[in-house]
């Protein structure tokens, strides 16, 4: 069987590395740090670290019920597709930044892009 | 085979088993998540043998010298006594020995014991009085000095321990002093490394200690201080630090006060706001924030948005209990 996605990435070394860089540019933008500063801050950087960790086909038990309960009151006040690509442009741009190759950016995006519809109460 | 003790009890851990097989094998309750050593979720806590360095993999520095682990990438290979996170050692007795106003509202205290206790400059520490009334203060000497512990207590408005301290606290006085807690110490072996240090009021006792601690392992990068407060006769320490300056060239002392104007001894402007102006770019460096909680959160997410590392980042924040 090919090596999982998460351990070619990198594993939880990868996580470490990604979630400084990922979290720092969300933070940056405008246009959705709204959506992630509203909470003490280790508690936002444990649920990028979750994110990430998902997103890098690592081990998690998020179901799509999870992902639409955390995500409503957001949906709530606002958050919709625009919010939802540009976390999906800083997830490519952290990637691209720690040099990781193209085609395992490309399965990482595919795994959060998978988690839209329930993020965004669809 | 080996033996994990958990709250006293003995388990048998079998060589191809992590410490949360055996525990969770034995109906122990132990949170965890993804056992792959990722969600942190079964942290725990050596009391005895270091743990191995596999199951220390991804966790801050300060929680490694600390004998943390995770449970579910912990293999060991001799006996280990383990408890979770929240597990208190005992308390142990110390006696007030000294007592000394640093400014208008501030008092040092040095308590002397003589049970075996471990800490590093810069940790706090619970001192319970003989009621049983109980605050948190942080440590501001250095390990290994006869047996001391310096504090420097803050007398707060409606403070029940502080004014009790401040007015009735004598020398000769017994106090329980709790395990000492927390991840705000230096770290050796990281010499290189530069230092940036922001307080506010008695949030110098445990940055005085780091730095002290940071100087006597011979430091080489710059150590900036930087500690405020609101007026000029609540700055203190000032000659100490002013005299380390002088004799370290990598160590930069800055007080600041927010209601007066600069003068030749300070800086004018809220202690963090100052620092943060003073360095543009934080990549690299290591960050302590110690005080006011406010200041603490607001220089935790700018130190970290000018480009220090997360895991660089070490807070404590002096929440004040009402009443």
């Amino acid at each position: 069987m090919a090596e999982s996605l998460f351990n070619r990435l990198g594993g939880e070394a990868a996580v470490n590395a990604a979630v400084d860089v990922f979290y720092r540019k969300v933070l940056n933008d405008h246009r959705i740090n709204r959506f992630f500063t509203n909470s003490d801050m280790d508690k936002q950087i444990a649920k990028q670290r979750a994110f990430l960790t998902m997103a890098f086909g690592g081990p998690n038990s998020y179901t799509g019920k999870d992902m639409r309960t955390a995500h409503a009151k957001l949906v709530d006040i606002g958050l919709n597709e625009d919010h939802f690509n540009a976390v999906m442009e800083h997830l490519g741009a952290t990637l691209t930044e720690l040099k990781v190759p193209a085609d395992l950016i490309a399965e990482a995006a595919a795994i959060a892009e998978s988690t839209r519809n329930d993020v965004l109460g669809r | 085979m080996t033996t994990i003790i958990f709250n006293g009890k003995k388990y048998r851990h079998q060589t191809n088993e992590t410490v949360l097989d055996t525990l969770l094998k034995a109906d122990i309750q132990i949170p965890n998540g993804c056992r792959e050593g990722v969600c942190q979720s079964c942290l725990m806590r050596s009391l005895d043998a270091v743990p191995p360095s596999l199951s220390q993999k991804g966790l801050k520095e300060s929680l490694q010298l600390q004998k943390f682990f995770l449970a579910c990438r912990c293999n060991p290979e001799q006996d280990m006594a383990v408890a979770l996170p929240e597990h208190e050692l005992a308390n142990i007795t110390a006696i007030v020995s000294h007592k000394e106003a640093l400014s208008v509202d501030i008092m040092r205290f040095v308590l002397s014991f003589q049970e075996p206790f471990q800490f590093f400059a810069g940790q706090f520490v619970n001192l319970t009085r003989f009621d049983g009334l109980t605050r948190s203060y942080s440590i501001a000497n250095l390990p290994g000095q006869d047996n001391i512990l310096e504090f420097h207590i803050k007398r707060l408005p409606f403070g029940r321990f502080s004014s009790w301290a401040h007015n009735d606290l004598k020398p000769g006085t017994a106090l329980k002093v709790s395990e000492a807690k927390g991840s705000c110490h230096y770290l050796l072996g990281k010499s290189g490394q530069p230092m940036l240090l922001i307080g506010t009021g008695s949030g110098l006792a445990p940055l005085a200690g780091i730095i002290n601690d940071a100087l006597s392992n011979n430091h080489q990068a710059p150590i900036k201080l930087y500690h405020g407060s609101s007026e000029p006769k609540g700055l203190y320490l000032v000659d100490e630090m002013r005299s380390l300056a002088k004799t370290y060239h990598n160590f930069d002392y800055n007080p600041c006060v927010s209601l007066a104007k600069a003068t030749d001894s300070f800086k004018q402007g809220r202690a963090h706001d100052v620092a943060l102006a003073d360095t543009p770019n934080l990549s690299g460096w290591r960050v302590y924030l110690c005080g006011h909680p406010e200041m603490v959160q607001q220089s935790k997410m700018s130190a970290y948005l000018k480009g220090a590392s997360l895991n660089d980042i070490y807070a404590d924040a002096f929440y004040t209990t009402p009443g």
